[in-house]
């Protein structure tokens, strides 16, 4: 028997539910640094255009960020050089109807719905979104391995998004 | 009553070779008349040949207003027909894409072949003879179709789309060898709209003045040699003005003709994509496939409505006199190998769409361009940036500096030209 598997305990709802929630609250306070510690090396953070692919790497996405991507992304926001992030939006997102798919002591998928408004220059637009995470255990601490933001108007005509769904 | 349709502002108040009038972003009797005028008697780019490849392949687009189907039929010909019903007007169609073998009204069931003639009327008895089905197929437009881009017209006697194209047409053949040999083919688009005038961003496509400033963060984003390629207000290049309102900005001297210097050294940021490659091909082949990833290195602006943009289409879609929808189609080679294609998506992911690293800057600055055109209304719109240095070249076609507003001054003769069409 691996004594490994038998100390890590499965990744529970509530456990899952709060890591994300913490995730979400990081991006709607610009806290961007701690938000880059939250992923998994090798992870991904995908926006997909099409509701029903699943290979991603083969399609046109809105986002489709590596380590780097997203580091650029983070940095992109608080360089004062995006006149469309100069400020950055303000945003709410509340995350609810959580449902935990697979899990284990190593990984779970979790999926839940966001409801995102932003607000900047009077204006206020509102985003819903499937959210479908991977979160994995490493060392002890919850990681993204893999987060999937489906907007459901992502095949219409969107707005600028200068920040991070 | 509509006022706007009957009395056409005076273009020649509005229009003059070096500025034009605020009015023309903020006026709606002028878009009106901009929709009759120009989208309803030019050829319109509807779509491109690789998104309805086969039979019974249909995409949906616009012609200014007015919502068109483009369909390939039995044959192979392609359509394009007024999305109504020739009954009581409801859409025959509302899928953005796919595949079909007719169009049905979901109102009372009339039926339509794919090259728009009617076949079938529900209890046909009633009408008791007085409907010839032959009389009422979908509202056709003109079609015609140059290097896979499909144009499409409601003026039955417009001149051929080669003659609309011409000195553009050069542009468009060297445009088309992004696709390295293999047929070039449409991999999805992003899709935006921002709150301004279709002209703000038909202008935008050949500035070069904007650049360095509006997409610092994109240049400080890429990598270094992206970044010394893009510096493209001191790399040598030009703007053109094209004839009929078509023009061409010159980015990237050294990458017009992605088919040249195929010797060159291959780009660092390429290396790992180049050796991936040399697995299945010749070091010939590479070398052609990598030049060709990145794109051109030139804008051409197809007046009205098409962009052939370095490594995409832009595509513009005026809603009202202060909305614009703009897509932007990224391009890759059919066939060809998936690490080069991948390659093209994520450098298109990277600058374009809602979520990019430059298309919401560009969305904000026109936004702002919208915003303060409500206010000076008397004050003119400038266009005369390198007018000075602009010189004649032997085809007659006007040249001057990479950032001159060159190509904006010829698509503003091109609207006046029209707009002082009789009514």
């Amino acid at each position: 028997m691996n004594l490994s598997v038998v100390m890590t305990s499965t990744i529970n709802l509530e456990e899952a539910k709060e890591f994300v929630s913490l995730e979400a609250d990081l991006l709607d306070h610009a806290c961007y640094e701690e938000w880059l510690a939250l992923w998994a090396a090798g992870s991904r953070y995908i926006v997909p255009i099409d509701p029903a692919t699943t290979e991603f790497e083969d399609a046109l996405n809105y986002a489709f960020d590596d380590h780097e991507m997203r580091r650029k992304r983070a940095e992109r926001l608080v360089n004062g050089q995006s006149i469309s992030a100069s400020p950055v939006a303000r945003t709410v997102r509340l995350l609810s109807r959580f449902r935990l798919l697979e899990t284990d002591g190593a990984r779970c998928e979790l999926r839940c719905a966001q409801l995102l408004t932003e607000h900047r220059r009077g204006r206020d637009r509102t985003y819903a979104a499937n959210l479908s995470y991977r979160l994995v255990r490493e060392a002890g601490t919850l990681k993204i391995d893999q987060k999937i933001v489906r907007l459901i108007n992502s095949t219409e005509a969107l707005g600028g998004i200068s920040y991070i769904l | 009553m509509n006022i706007a349709a009957r009395i056409a502002p005076d273009s020649s108040v509005l229009v003059h070779p070096d500025r034009v009038r605020s009015s023309m972003y903020t006026d709606p009797a002028i878009f009106e008349v901009e929709m009759s005028r120009i989208f309803e008697r030019t050829w319109v780019w509807v779509a491109h040949a690789s998104e309805i490849a086969e039979p019974g392949d249909f995409k949906m687009a616009m012609v200014g207003l007015q919502p068109v189907i483009v369909v390939r039929d039995r044959k192979g010909a392609v359509h394009v027909h007024v999305n109504r019903c020739r009954h009581r007007a409801a859409t025959v169609c509302e899928v953005a894409n796919g595949k079909t073998n007719s169009f049905v009204c979901p109102y009372h069931g009339w039926s339509y072949a794919l090259d728009g003639s009617l076949r079938g009327v529900p209890y046909e008895a009633g009408y008791a003879g007085a409907i010839d089905k032959r009389q009422f197929p979908l509202k056709s437009l003109r079609v015609e179709e140059y290097a896979g881009l499909i144009f499409a017209s409601f003026k039955d006697d417009i001149e051929p789309l080669a003659d609309f194209l011409g000195g553009a047409k050069k542009w468009i053949d060297l445009f088309m060898k992004q696709s390295a040999g293999f047929p070039l083919t449409t991999l999805g688009e992003h899709k935006f709209r921002f709150p301004g005038n279709w002209k703000i961003q038909l202008e935008n496509t050949t500035d070069a003045y904007h650049f360095p400033l509006v997409h610092k963060s994109f240049l400080t984003a890429t990598d270094k040699e992206t970044g010394v390629l893009m510096d493209i207000m001191n790399n040598g290049g030009w703007v053109e003005d094209l004839g009929n309102g078509h023009s061409v900005m010159v980015m990237i001297p050294d990458l017009v003709d992605l088919e040249e210097n195929l010797d060159a050294p291959i780009p660092e940021k390429f290396a790992a994509l180049a050796a991936e490659l040399a697995r299945d091909h010749s070091v010939q082949e590479v070398r052609r496939i990598v030049r060709a990833v990145g794109g051109t290195g030139f804008n051409l602006n197809l007046f009205p409505n098409l962009g052939c943009s370095a490594a995409f289409f832009r595509v513009l879609r005026p809603i009202s006199v202060d909305e614009t929808e703009v897509r932007h189609v990224a391009l890759g080679m059919k066939g060809g190998p998936q690490a080069a294609n991948r390659a093209r998506l994520r450098i298109h992911e990277f600058f374009q769409g809602p979520m990019g690293f430059g298309s919401p800057d560009d969305a904000e600055v026109w936004d702002r361009v919208q915003h303060g055109a409500q206010g000076g209304k008397d004050l003119w719109l400038m266009l005369n940036r390198g007018m000075a240095g602009e010189e004649m070249l032997p085809d007659g076609h006007r040249r001057s500096d990479v950032s001159a507003e060159t190509g904006m001054r010829a698509a503003y003769q091109q609207w006046k030209l029209m707009m002082e069409q009789p009514a």
